[in-house]
Protein backbone atom coordinates (compact mmCIF):
# COMPACT_ATOMS: atom_id res chain seq x y z
CA UNK A 1 0.00 0.00 0.00
CA UNK A 2 3.49 2.60 0.74
CA UNK A 3 6.00 2.02 -1.16
CA UNK A 4 8.99 3.79 -0.33
CA UNK A 5 7.82 6.79 1.77
CA UNK A 6 9.85 8.76 3.43
CA UNK A 7 8.99 12.18 5.40
CA UNK A 8 10.57 14.21 8.25
CA UNK A 9 8.96 16.54 10.52
CA UNK A 10 11.11 19.35 12.73
CA UNK A 11 10.03 19.84 16.07
CA UNK A 12 6.83 22.22 16.43
CA UNK A 13 6.29 22.16 12.93
CA UNK A 14 2.81 20.95 11.42
CA UNK A 15 2.38 19.19 8.57
CA UNK A 16 -0.26 18.01 6.21
CA UNK A 17 -0.49 14.87 4.19
CA UNK A 18 -2.28 15.69 1.09
CA UNK A 19 -3.56 12.72 -1.18
CA UNK A 20 -6.13 10.84 -3.10
CA UNK A 21 -8.70 8.56 -1.22
CA UNK A 22 -7.25 5.39 -0.41
CA UNK A 23 -4.04 5.84 -1.30
CA UNK A 24 -3.21 4.96 2.51
CA UNK A 25 -2.59 8.21 4.65
CA UNK A 26 -4.70 6.56 7.49
CA UNK A 27 -2.58 3.37 6.92
CA UNK A 28 0.39 6.06 7.60
CA UNK A 29 -0.56 7.63 10.27
CA UNK A 30 -1.44 3.98 12.29
CA UNK A 31 1.76 2.82 11.58
CA UNK A 32 3.29 5.93 13.05
CA UNK A 33 1.26 5.76 16.17
CA UNK A 34 2.49 2.12 16.71
CA UNK A 35 -1.06 0.65 15.97
CA UNK A 36 -0.17 -0.84 12.86
CA UNK A 37 3.13 -2.90 12.86
CA UNK A 38 3.13 -5.10 9.59
CA UNK A 39 6.19 -2.76 7.88
CA UNK A 40 8.98 -2.52 6.98
CA UNK A 41 11.18 0.18 7.88
CA UNK A 42 11.46 2.72 11.03
CA UNK A 43 9.64 5.88 12.68
CA UNK A 44 11.25 8.00 15.23
CA UNK A 45 9.43 9.59 17.82
CA UNK A 46 10.17 12.85 19.18
CA UNK A 47 11.54 13.07 22.86
CA UNK A 48 9.35 10.83 25.55
CA UNK A 49 7.22 9.93 22.24
CA UNK A 50 3.93 11.10 24.03
CA UNK A 51 1.35 10.95 21.46
CA UNK A 52 -1.88 12.33 21.40
CA UNK A 53 -4.46 11.31 17.94
CA UNK A 54 -7.81 12.48 16.96
CA UNK A 55 -9.37 9.67 15.15
CA UNK A 56 -11.93 10.10 11.91
CA UNK A 57 -14.40 9.27 14.33
CA UNK A 58 -14.42 10.68 17.82
CA UNK A 59 -14.15 7.62 19.58
CA UNK A 60 -15.15 8.81 23.01
CA UNK A 61 -15.93 6.14 25.77
CA UNK A 62 -19.57 5.92 25.52
CA UNK A 63 -20.21 5.79 29.16
CA UNK A 64 -18.03 8.25 30.64
CA UNK A 65 -18.28 11.91 30.77
CA UNK A 66 -16.82 14.37 28.33
CA UNK A 67 -14.31 15.48 31.52
CA UNK A 68 -13.84 11.66 32.56
CA UNK A 69 -13.07 11.07 28.91
CA UNK A 70 -10.18 13.54 29.12
CA UNK A 71 -8.49 12.50 32.30
CA UNK A 72 -9.00 9.12 31.82
CA UNK A 73 -6.20 9.61 28.54
CA UNK A 74 -4.35 12.14 30.35
CA UNK A 75 -4.49 11.89 33.90
CA UNK A 76 -1.57 13.88 35.07
CA UNK A 77 -3.00 17.38 33.22
CA UNK A 78 -3.69 19.99 36.13
CA UNK A 79 -7.27 21.15 36.87
CA UNK A 80 -6.27 24.71 35.26
CA UNK A 81 -4.77 23.51 31.95
CA UNK A 82 -8.38 21.24 31.60
CA UNK A 83 -10.03 24.82 32.61
CA UNK A 84 -8.51 26.46 29.73
CA UNK A 85 -8.56 23.80 26.86
CA UNK A 86 -12.33 23.42 27.74
CA UNK A 87 -12.47 27.02 27.35
CA UNK A 88 -10.88 27.64 24.25
CA UNK A 89 -12.97 24.93 22.42
CA UNK A 90 -15.85 26.19 24.04
CA UNK A 91 -17.04 22.81 25.71
CA UNK A 92 -17.01 24.26 29.53
CA UNK A 93 -21.27 23.65 29.48
CA UNK A 94 -20.49 19.82 28.33
CA UNK A 95 -17.96 18.95 30.62
CA UNK A 96 -20.44 16.48 32.40
CA UNK A 97 -22.32 15.90 29.54
CA UNK A 98 -21.99 12.16 28.16
CA UNK A 99 -21.41 11.41 24.42
CA UNK A 100 -24.78 10.25 23.65
CA UNK A 101 -25.90 14.32 24.62
CA UNK A 102 -23.21 15.91 22.69
CA UNK A 103 -23.81 16.99 18.77
CA UNK A 104 -20.47 15.83 16.38
CA UNK A 105 -19.15 19.37 16.60
CA UNK A 106 -19.29 19.11 20.15
CA UNK A 107 -17.67 15.44 20.22
CA UNK A 108 -14.98 16.33 17.86
CA UNK A 109 -14.08 18.98 19.86
CA UNK A 110 -13.91 16.65 22.88
CA UNK A 111 -11.77 14.33 20.72
CA UNK A 112 -9.43 17.09 20.15
CA UNK A 113 -9.25 18.62 23.69
CA UNK A 114 -8.45 14.97 24.89
CA UNK A 115 -5.34 14.81 22.47
CA UNK A 116 -4.55 18.47 23.58
CA UNK A 117 -4.20 17.66 27.29
CA UNK A 118 -2.14 14.68 26.91
CA UNK A 119 0.67 17.63 25.96
CA UNK A 120 2.00 15.23 23.53
CA UNK A 121 5.14 15.28 21.56
CA UNK A 122 3.60 14.18 18.74
CA UNK A 123 -0.25 15.38 17.60
CA UNK A 124 -2.00 13.08 15.21
CA UNK A 125 -4.58 14.06 13.29
CA UNK A 126 -6.92 11.78 10.62
CA UNK A 127 -9.19 13.95 8.86
CA UNK A 128 -10.74 15.52 11.96
CA UNK A 129 -13.31 17.53 10.32
CA UNK A 130 -14.39 16.11 7.63
CA UNK A 131 -18.52 15.49 7.32
CA UNK A 132 -19.05 19.21 9.33
CA UNK A 133 -20.66 21.38 7.20
CA UNK A 134 -18.18 24.03 6.57
CA UNK A 135 -18.98 27.10 9.05
CA UNK A 136 -18.22 24.29 11.81
CA UNK A 137 -15.06 22.92 10.31
CA UNK A 138 -13.90 26.38 9.57
CA UNK A 139 -14.14 27.44 13.26
CA UNK A 140 -12.62 23.76 14.43
CA UNK A 141 -9.92 25.05 12.53
CA UNK A 142 -9.76 28.48 13.56
CA UNK A 143 -9.39 26.26 17.26
CA UNK A 144 -6.91 23.80 16.20
CA UNK A 145 -4.74 26.42 14.92
CA UNK A 146 -5.13 28.53 18.39
CA UNK A 147 -4.29 25.58 20.19
CA UNK A 148 -1.23 24.83 17.80
CA UNK A 149 0.09 28.61 18.42
CA UNK A 150 -0.38 28.39 21.97
CA UNK A 151 1.59 25.78 22.74
CA UNK A 152 3.58 24.18 19.52
CA UNK A 153 3.72 20.74 19.09
CA UNK A 154 4.98 18.44 16.03
CA UNK A 155 1.61 18.01 14.19
CA UNK A 156 0.68 15.71 11.29
CA UNK A 157 -2.59 16.38 9.94
CA UNK A 158 -4.16 13.71 7.16
CA UNK A 159 -6.56 15.57 5.18
CA UNK A 160 -7.66 15.41 1.29
CA UNK A 161 -8.91 18.90 1.88
CA UNK A 162 -6.41 20.72 0.04
CA UNK A 163 -7.60 24.21 1.79
CA UNK A 164 -7.80 23.05 5.08
CA UNK A 165 -3.81 21.66 4.80
CA UNK A 166 -2.60 25.06 3.11
CA UNK A 167 -4.21 27.11 6.11
CA UNK A 168 -2.61 25.20 8.87
CA UNK A 169 0.23 23.16 7.91
CA UNK A 170 4.19 24.45 7.76
CA UNK A 171 5.01 21.92 5.35
CA UNK A 172 2.70 19.84 2.94
CA UNK A 173 3.61 16.56 1.77
CA UNK A 174 1.74 15.28 -1.24
CA UNK A 175 1.25 12.26 -1.67
CA UNK A 176 0.34 10.15 -4.74
CA UNK A 177 -2.04 7.11 -5.05
CA UNK A 178 -1.72 3.56 -4.05
CA UNK A 179 1.17 2.49 -3.79
CA UNK A 180 1.76 5.47 -2.21
CA UNK A 181 5.25 7.93 -2.01
CA UNK A 182 6.00 11.54 -1.28
CA UNK A 183 5.35 13.66 -4.94
CA UNK A 184 6.54 16.44 -3.46
CA UNK A 185 7.08 18.38 -0.26
CA UNK A 186 5.52 22.01 0.10
CA UNK A 187 7.29 24.32 2.52
CA UNK A 188 4.89 27.27 3.36
CA UNK A 189 6.50 30.21 4.68
CA UNK A 190 4.34 32.48 5.84
CA UNK A 191 3.27 32.01 9.35
CA UNK A 192 -0.34 30.60 9.76
CA UNK A 193 -1.70 34.00 11.04
CA UNK A 194 -0.38 36.16 8.50
CA UNK A 195 -1.33 34.00 5.56
CA UNK A 196 -3.80 36.00 2.77
CA UNK A 197 -6.31 34.87 1.13
CA UNK A 198 -4.77 35.75 -2.21
CA UNK A 199 -1.59 33.80 -1.01
CA UNK A 200 -3.64 30.61 -0.36
CA UNK A 201 -5.52 30.31 -3.84
CA UNK A 202 -2.35 30.71 -5.56
CA UNK A 203 -0.71 27.80 -3.42
CA UNK A 204 -4.07 25.42 -3.55
CA UNK A 205 -3.96 25.98 -7.24
CA UNK A 206 -0.15 25.25 -7.41
CA UNK A 207 -0.99 21.82 -4.97
CA UNK A 208 -3.88 20.92 -7.20
CA UNK A 209 -1.76 21.35 -9.97
CA UNK A 210 0.85 19.20 -8.69
CA UNK A 211 -1.80 16.38 -7.16
CA UNK A 212 -3.63 15.84 -10.57
CA UNK A 213 -2.01 12.80 -12.98
CA UNK B 1 -49.79 -2.42 39.62
CA UNK B 2 -52.91 -2.62 40.30
CA UNK B 3 -53.65 -4.97 36.91
CA UNK B 4 -50.54 -7.20 38.73
CA UNK B 5 -52.31 -7.44 42.28
CA UNK B 6 -55.49 -8.42 40.42
CA UNK B 7 -53.38 -11.04 38.25
CA UNK B 8 -52.22 -12.40 41.25
CA UNK B 9 -55.37 -12.47 42.99
CA UNK B 10 -56.84 -14.60 40.36
CA UNK B 11 -53.74 -17.26 40.86
CA UNK B 12 -54.89 -17.55 44.31
CA UNK B 13 -58.29 -17.88 43.48
CA UNK B 14 -57.67 -20.52 40.95
CA UNK B 15 -55.16 -22.46 43.48
CA UNK B 16 -58.14 -22.02 45.80
CA UNK B 17 -60.99 -24.09 43.40
CA UNK B 18 -58.05 -25.95 41.80
CA UNK B 19 -57.77 -27.33 45.60
CA UNK B 20 -61.43 -27.82 46.16
CA UNK B 21 -61.81 -30.05 43.04
CA UNK B 22 -58.40 -31.85 43.62
CA UNK B 23 -58.80 -32.70 47.37
CA UNK B 24 -56.76 -31.50 49.84
CA UNK B 25 -54.34 -34.17 49.74
CA UNK B 26 -53.40 -33.55 45.95
CA UNK B 27 -53.28 -29.78 46.07
CA UNK B 28 -53.63 -28.00 49.64
CA UNK B 29 -55.30 -25.02 49.62
CA UNK B 30 -53.78 -21.70 50.21
CA UNK B 31 -54.49 -21.42 53.74
CA UNK B 32 -52.60 -24.66 54.27
CA UNK B 33 -49.45 -23.70 52.69
CA UNK B 34 -49.79 -20.27 54.75
CA UNK B 35 -50.52 -21.98 57.96
CA UNK B 36 -47.01 -24.63 56.94
CA UNK B 37 -44.77 -21.61 55.98
CA UNK B 38 -45.57 -20.08 59.06
CA UNK B 39 -45.03 -22.93 61.58
CA UNK B 40 -41.60 -23.84 59.68
CA UNK B 41 -40.51 -20.45 60.02
CA UNK B 42 -41.65 -20.73 63.72
CA UNK B 43 -39.47 -23.60 64.59
CA UNK B 44 -36.49 -22.10 62.83
CA UNK B 45 -36.29 -25.08 60.19
CA UNK B 46 -37.28 -22.54 56.77
CA UNK B 47 -35.07 -19.72 57.63
CA UNK B 48 -31.95 -22.49 57.88
CA UNK B 49 -32.92 -24.27 55.41
CA UNK B 50 -33.58 -21.12 52.97
CA UNK B 51 -30.08 -19.86 54.48
CA UNK B 52 -27.95 -23.08 53.18
CA UNK B 53 -29.43 -22.92 50.08
CA UNK B 54 -29.04 -19.32 49.23
CA UNK B 55 -25.18 -19.78 50.46
CA UNK B 56 -25.00 -22.43 48.00
CA UNK B 57 -26.18 -20.45 45.24
CA UNK B 58 -24.02 -17.32 46.25
CA UNK B 59 -20.96 -19.51 46.27
CA UNK B 60 -21.97 -21.58 42.73
CA UNK B 61 -22.84 -18.47 41.13
CA UNK B 62 -19.94 -16.22 42.29
CA UNK B 63 -17.53 -18.98 41.03
CA UNK B 64 -19.30 -19.73 37.87
CA UNK B 65 -20.08 -16.11 36.92
CA UNK B 66 -16.10 -15.75 37.69
CA UNK B 67 -13.96 -18.08 35.96
CA UNK B 68 -16.85 -18.65 32.73
CA UNK B 69 -16.43 -14.85 32.15
CA UNK B 70 -12.57 -14.56 32.47
CA UNK B 71 -13.20 -17.46 30.23
CA UNK B 72 -15.63 -16.19 27.68
CA UNK B 73 -13.09 -12.76 27.85
CA UNK B 74 -10.19 -14.73 26.88
CA UNK B 75 -11.56 -16.77 24.17
CA UNK B 76 -13.57 -14.11 22.90
CA UNK B 77 -10.36 -11.83 22.67
CA UNK B 78 -7.58 -14.63 21.52
CA UNK B 79 -8.17 -17.30 18.50
CA UNK B 80 -6.06 -19.87 20.44
CA UNK B 81 -7.91 -19.64 23.32
CA UNK B 82 -11.35 -20.26 21.47
CA UNK B 83 -9.88 -23.01 19.28
CA UNK B 84 -8.32 -24.81 23.16
CA UNK B 85 -11.88 -24.24 24.76
CA UNK B 86 -13.99 -24.60 22.47
CA UNK B 87 -14.73 -28.33 22.12
CA UNK B 88 -14.17 -28.51 25.97
CA UNK B 89 -17.19 -26.03 25.93
CA UNK B 90 -19.37 -27.70 24.18
CA UNK B 91 -18.75 -31.02 26.20
CA UNK B 92 -19.60 -29.15 28.92
CA UNK B 93 -22.92 -27.55 27.39
CA UNK B 94 -24.26 -30.53 26.26
CA UNK B 95 -23.32 -32.97 29.30
CA UNK B 96 -26.93 -33.34 31.32
CA UNK B 97 -27.14 -31.16 34.76
CA UNK B 98 -28.05 -34.91 36.21
CA UNK B 99 -24.77 -36.50 34.86
CA UNK B 100 -22.30 -34.00 36.00
CA UNK B 101 -23.57 -33.80 39.59
CA UNK B 102 -23.94 -37.85 39.70
CA UNK B 103 -20.28 -38.08 38.92
CA UNK B 104 -19.38 -35.34 41.54
CA UNK B 105 -20.67 -36.84 44.17
CA UNK B 106 -19.21 -40.46 43.12
CA UNK B 107 -15.78 -39.03 42.57
CA UNK B 108 -15.91 -36.50 45.11
CA UNK B 109 -18.21 -38.05 47.98
CA UNK B 110 -21.41 -36.49 48.95
CA UNK B 111 -19.75 -33.30 50.02
CA UNK B 112 -20.08 -29.84 50.00
CA UNK B 113 -17.36 -29.02 47.67
CA UNK B 114 -18.76 -31.65 45.25
CA UNK B 115 -21.99 -30.29 45.06
CA UNK B 116 -20.73 -26.60 45.19
CA UNK B 117 -18.15 -27.40 42.02
CA UNK B 118 -21.33 -29.16 40.28
CA UNK B 119 -23.56 -26.29 40.12
CA UNK B 120 -20.61 -24.52 39.48
CA UNK B 121 -20.12 -26.31 36.49
CA UNK B 122 -23.28 -26.52 34.77
CA UNK B 123 -23.33 -22.78 35.27
CA UNK B 124 -20.41 -22.10 33.56
CA UNK B 125 -19.87 -22.44 30.20
CA UNK B 126 -23.17 -20.64 29.47
CA UNK B 127 -21.62 -18.00 30.95
CA UNK B 128 -18.55 -18.56 28.95
CA UNK B 129 -20.71 -18.77 25.80
CA UNK B 130 -22.25 -15.12 26.69
CA UNK B 131 -19.36 -13.69 27.68
CA UNK B 132 -17.10 -14.55 24.52
CA UNK B 133 -20.25 -13.04 22.21
CA UNK B 134 -19.66 -9.95 24.35
CA UNK B 135 -15.71 -9.95 24.01
CA UNK B 136 -15.84 -10.74 20.01
CA UNK B 137 -17.84 -7.72 19.47
CA UNK B 138 -15.67 -5.33 21.36
CA UNK B 139 -15.02 -1.81 19.55
CA UNK B 140 -11.67 -2.01 17.90
CA UNK B 141 -11.61 1.43 17.22
CA UNK B 142 -11.50 2.04 21.18
CA UNK B 143 -9.15 -0.16 21.80
CA UNK B 144 -6.41 1.67 19.39
CA UNK B 145 -7.76 5.01 21.09
CA UNK B 146 -7.18 3.47 24.61
CA UNK B 147 -3.52 2.02 23.04
CA UNK B 148 -2.50 5.46 21.52
CA UNK B 149 -3.23 7.63 25.03
CA UNK B 150 -1.13 4.83 26.59
CA UNK B 151 -3.95 3.91 29.03
CA UNK B 152 -3.17 0.98 31.40
CA UNK B 153 -4.13 -2.49 31.52
CA UNK B 154 -6.40 -1.86 34.58
CA UNK B 155 -7.89 1.05 33.12
CA UNK B 156 -8.38 -0.43 29.60
CA UNK B 157 -10.60 -3.35 32.00
CA UNK B 158 -12.57 -0.82 33.86
CA UNK B 159 -13.27 1.93 31.25
CA UNK B 160 -12.85 0.33 28.06
CA UNK B 161 -13.44 -3.19 28.24
CA UNK B 162 -16.00 -3.86 31.33
CA UNK B 163 -18.83 -1.39 30.31
CA UNK B 164 -18.79 -3.09 26.99
CA UNK B 165 -18.90 -6.05 28.50
CA UNK B 166 -22.01 -5.39 30.85
CA UNK B 167 -25.08 -6.37 28.69
CA UNK B 168 -23.67 -9.66 28.41
CA UNK B 169 -22.59 -10.06 31.89
CA UNK B 170 -25.65 -8.70 32.91
CA UNK B 171 -27.35 -11.42 30.82
CA UNK B 172 -25.28 -14.30 31.73
CA UNK B 173 -26.03 -13.45 35.25
CA UNK B 174 -29.77 -13.53 34.91
CA UNK B 175 -29.99 -17.15 32.95
CA UNK B 176 -27.29 -17.96 35.59
CA UNK B 177 -29.04 -17.20 38.63
CA UNK B 178 -32.23 -18.83 37.26
CA UNK B 179 -30.12 -22.24 36.47
CA UNK B 180 -28.25 -22.18 39.39
CA UNK B 181 -30.92 -22.17 41.77
CA UNK B 182 -32.89 -24.71 40.17
CA UNK B 183 -29.91 -27.04 40.17
CA UNK B 184 -28.23 -26.77 43.97
CA UNK B 185 -32.17 -27.69 44.60
CA UNK B 186 -31.54 -30.99 42.80
CA UNK B 187 -27.73 -30.78 44.27
CA UNK B 188 -29.20 -30.55 47.45
CA UNK B 189 -32.27 -33.31 46.56
CA UNK B 190 -29.73 -35.66 45.84
CA UNK B 191 -27.07 -35.78 48.25
CA UNK B 192 -27.12 -32.93 50.98
CA UNK B 193 -28.76 -32.98 54.52
CA UNK B 194 -30.43 -29.47 54.71
CA UNK B 195 -31.51 -27.00 52.39
CA UNK B 196 -34.45 -26.41 50.45
CA UNK B 197 -34.22 -29.46 47.95
CA UNK B 198 -33.57 -31.42 50.69
CA UNK B 199 -37.03 -31.24 52.49
CA UNK B 200 -38.59 -31.17 49.16
CA UNK B 201 -37.10 -34.50 48.65
CA UNK B 202 -38.26 -35.89 52.18
CA UNK B 203 -41.84 -34.49 51.88
CA UNK B 204 -41.88 -36.19 48.12
CA UNK B 205 -41.27 -39.31 50.13
CA UNK B 206 -43.50 -38.97 52.92
CA UNK B 207 -45.81 -37.23 50.39
CA UNK B 208 -46.56 -34.35 51.96
CA UNK B 209 -47.76 -31.68 49.56
CA UNK B 210 -47.78 -29.20 51.80
CA UNK B 211 -44.40 -28.92 52.40
CA UNK B 212 -43.19 -28.89 49.07
CA UNK B 213 -45.91 -25.94 48.41
CA UNK B 214 -44.45 -24.19 51.27
CA UNK B 215 -40.93 -24.32 50.91
CA UNK B 216 -41.51 -23.65 47.09
CA UNK B 217 -43.81 -20.70 47.58
CA UNK B 218 -41.08 -19.59 50.13
CA UNK B 219 -38.22 -20.00 47.96
CA UNK B 220 -39.42 -18.16 45.11
CA UNK B 221 -40.29 -15.44 47.56
CA UNK B 222 -37.05 -15.17 48.34
CA UNK B 223 -35.39 -15.26 44.74
CA UNK B 224 -37.69 -12.45 43.94
CA UNK B 225 -36.82 -10.49 46.33
CA UNK B 226 -33.17 -10.92 45.58
CA UNK B 227 -34.16 -10.34 42.04
CA UNK B 228 -35.65 -7.08 43.10
CA UNK B 229 -33.36 -5.60 45.69
CA UNK B 230 -29.64 -6.80 43.89
CA UNK B 231 -30.09 -7.33 39.86
CA UNK B 232 -32.70 -4.74 39.03
CA UNK B 233 -30.49 -1.87 40.43
CA UNK B 234 -27.73 -3.08 39.61
CA UNK B 235 -28.70 -3.18 35.96
CA UNK B 236 -30.05 0.10 36.15
CA UNK B 237 -26.81 1.67 37.60
CA UNK B 238 -24.91 -0.28 34.59
CA UNK B 239 -27.13 1.04 32.13
CA UNK B 240 -27.39 4.76 33.50
CA UNK B 241 -25.52 6.29 30.16
CA UNK B 242 -27.60 5.05 27.57
CA UNK B 243 -29.75 7.44 25.70
CA UNK B 244 -33.24 7.43 26.97
CA UNK B 245 -35.84 6.31 24.28
CA UNK B 246 -38.66 8.78 24.37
Amino acid sequence: MLDRLALTLASGEVGALVGPSGCGKTTLLRIIAGLDRDYDGSVALPDHGKLGMVFQEPRLLPWRTLEQNVRLAAPQATDRSLEALFRTLGLEAHRHHYPSELSLGQARRAALARAFAVEPDLLLLDEPFVSLDDALAARLREELAELVNRRPVTTLLVTHNVEEAIGLADRLFLLSASPARVLAEVPVERPRATRTPAELAALRDAVVRRLSP
Amino acid sequence: MALRLLSLALMIAAWYVASRLAGPRALPDPQAVALMIVSEARSGWLGYNLGMTLARVAVAFALAMALGSALGLLMGRFRIADWLGDPWLVVLLNLPALVIIVLAYVWAGLTETAAIAAVALNKLPIATVTVREGARSLDRGLDDMAEVFRMGPWVRMRHVVLPQLAPYLAAAARSGLSLVWKIVLIVELLGRPDGVGFEIGVAFQLFDVTKILAYALAFVAVMLVVETVLVQPLERHVSRWRPRTA
